[in-house]
């Protein structure tokens, strides 16, 4: 599929606005700012021509449904903070590369191939909550980005600490 | 068309079989074309997300063969061997091997 044209403004924007978002929520851009900014030029391509801001440096299937877990920040982003410093396409890295003490490095791939996500798709939801009955007043939801739970009919339409959207979270209990 | 159709050639001194499946959008592949230009590596690319349908699906397959899980950067090399990722050593060496 074609890339639409960002303008410069646009990107400048994103950056300061994902720049606010990520350190409110104790996650930080890479500090190479010119490499953040193509990163984030490449995310609103993405977003332009898919409708949904997959990830830069992962190829979208153009199905929103099946492209959920790699919707920026995707489902893999802590987990590779945590074991390699920086997320898959180094848009968010440690607080350690943050501050100059280390470099981002490219990593490998977490999210499963095509073949396994089918075979997991099929299984269905793989939740922590089985269904049935529940002592508790409220459902508790988590966000599959970053682990955020709430009790509350339902999720809030964005998660208040990693910002993604409602329909990136799953029942919990 | 196919994929060999859309795979652009880069000229340059260092000549050797490099086919470098990349996606128009990712950092690590800007940074390996990047590399592969300063280090005058003769190659060809393909941006896989700007293909259409059909030649994305076969560059797709033909990305698999070399690397199951069909991420990007994808380096073939002489239609032997293949590196996955940017590993600016693993592709410093093979341009260094190259004539």
């Amino acid at each position: 599929m074609p890339a639409k044209k960002i303008p410069e403004e646009a990107v400048e924007s994103a950056y300061q606005r994902l720049t606010v978002e990520a350190e409110s929520g104790g996650y930080h851009l890479n500090p190479d700012v010119a490499f953040t900014k193509e990163l984030i030029r490449g995310l609103l391509e993405n977003e332009a021509r898919y409708g949904y801001g997959a990830c830069p440096c992962r190829l979208a299937s153009g199905i929103k449904d099946d492209d959920l877990d790699i919707i920026c920040p995707c489902d893999y982003r802590d987990p590779d903070l945590a074991e390699h410093g920086s997320c898959y396409c180094a848009l968010y890295v440690s607080g350690a590369i943050s501050g100059g003490g280390q470099e981002a490095e490219a990593i490998p791939e977490r999210r499963p191939p095509a073949s396994e996500r089918k075979k997991i798709k099929a299984k269905g939801p793989q939740g922590h909550f089985e269904g049935g009955a529940t002592s508790l007043p409220y459902p508790v939801w988590r966000c599959r980005v970053c682990g955020y739970l709430c009790a509350r009919e339902e999720p809030p339409e964005q998660c208040p600490i990693c910002k993604a959207k409602k329909e990136r979270f799953e029942r919990f209990m | 068309m196919s994929v060999k159709e859309h795979m652009k050639h880069v000229e340059g001194a260092k000549k050797s079989d490099i086919k470098l499946y990349a996606l128009s959008t990712c950092g690590w592949c800007k940074k390996t074309k990047g590399l592969l230009n300063k280090l005058q590596a003769d190659y060809h690319y393909v941006d896989v997300d700007l293909l259409g349908d059909a030649d994305q699906e076969e560059a797709v397959a033909e990305i698999t063969k070399w690397n199951p899980q069909c991420s990007f950067p994808t380096l073939v090399i002489d239609n032997k061997s293949c590196i996955v990722g940017f590993k600016e050593q693993e592709i410093r060496g093979v341009i260094a091997d190259a004539g």
